[in-house]
């Protein structure tokens, strides 16, 4: 199965607020990260959620945000991180990022 | 010892006697909260039509109440002790852990390891994922939304809090485990546990120190 980003890339959350079932967390909508691993294929859970589950099947990628791109006034560590599961349909490429 | 018809009291009988009726309440005396009714009927409708039995949903819930942080913590005491076995652990956890016998379950674990550098947490924002295979079942503080929104605004106030305090030069890597896997920390092995054994080691590890909002516990001197 072949996927639309690759390790190392540079990607954004879509900045899109549907209503439903939603697995990308909001606090990572509109923000930029970089891909550290693909976790995988699995079912669209926004489908499952409505007992679709024969719906299209996506890559799922960890994706590791800097905690001061999430949070403008973040006091912590200068390293400090946060990586989550976001699925493909939810990733758009940032610019000089994606295949 | 006074007998009931001596009835010697230093106090007077004026006062009335509610607090003899304080006690605790009943399960059935709790209001029922919308998902838990919702939770009875699912399972009710499911035996009715046939697709589970009563004695396959009992068997499912007893499994989970079975599974403890005792069982995370074999698999850390492992790692710490068997260089080929921490390998497996940190490339598929529950294919390791299922090579020790300890059933680990059909979601995906996967291991984050605590470095001289790097401290990881688990959180799962969105609602409650956690490695209930190797963990049991979450606390209750786990699930607040208090911890799942502070977790990934300001770890270490969170991590302060749990008593864990880290130098500004750490990464601290907060792991949000949203989707399809679920995460379990392998925390750093403490100094001053070189001559133990993994039944000692083991005593170390707590559930806590596995979601990394702890450190293991120091071996006593």
């Amino acid at each position: 199965m072949s996927e639309q980003f690759t390790i190392g890339d540079r990607v954004r959350v879509r900045r899109a607020y549907p209503p439903g079932h939603v697995r990308a967390p909001y606090f990572t909508r509109g923000k930029t990260g970089v891909v550290t691993a693909i976790a995988g294929h699995y079912r669209n859970p926004e489908d499952l959620a409505y007992g679709r589950y024969d719906g299209e099947i996506l890559p799922l990628y960890r994706v590791r945000f800097e905690q001061a791109d999430l949070w403008a006034e973040y006091q912590g560590g200068p390293k400090d991180s946060t990586i989550v599961d976001v699925y493909e349909n939810w990733l758009e490429p940032e610019k000089g990022g994606g295949r | 010892m006074s007998s009931p018809d001596e009835h010697v009291h230093e106090h007077d009988h004026d006062h009335d006697h509610d607090h003899d009726r304080t006690c605790q309440p009943d399960i059935e005396d709790s209001p029922y909260s919308h998902y838990q009714v919702m939770a009875q009927a699912l399972g009710e409708v499911l035996i009715d039509k046939g697709i589970i039995t009563a004695d396959e949903l009992r068997e499912q819930i007893e499994v989970q109440d079975s599974r403890s942080p005792a069982e995370g913590a074999k698999l850390i005491a492992r790692a710490w002790t068997d260089p080929e076995f921490k390998a497996q652990f940190m490339a598929d956890v529950n294919a390791a852990a299922e090579s020790m016998g300890v059933p680990a379950g059909d979601i995906p674990i996967r291991a984050v390891e605590n470095t001289a550098e790097v401290h990881n947490v688990i959180v799962c924002t969105l609602c409650s994922c956690y490695p209930r295979g190797l963990l049991g079942v979450p606390p209750d503080w786990y699930k607040s939304r208090a911890y799942r929104s502070r977790t990934v605004r300001e770890p270490r106030a969170i991590l302060a809090e749990f008593g864990t305090e880290l130098p500004d030069d750490f990464e601290v890597r907060v792991h949000d485990s949203t989707a399809d896997l679920r995460y379990i920390v392998l925390p750093m092995r403490p100094d001053g546990t070189d001559g133990m054994d993994e039944a000692s080691l083991e005593a170390l590890v707590s559930r806590d120190c596995m979601i990394g909002v702890s450190l293991p516990r120091r071996p006593k001197a």
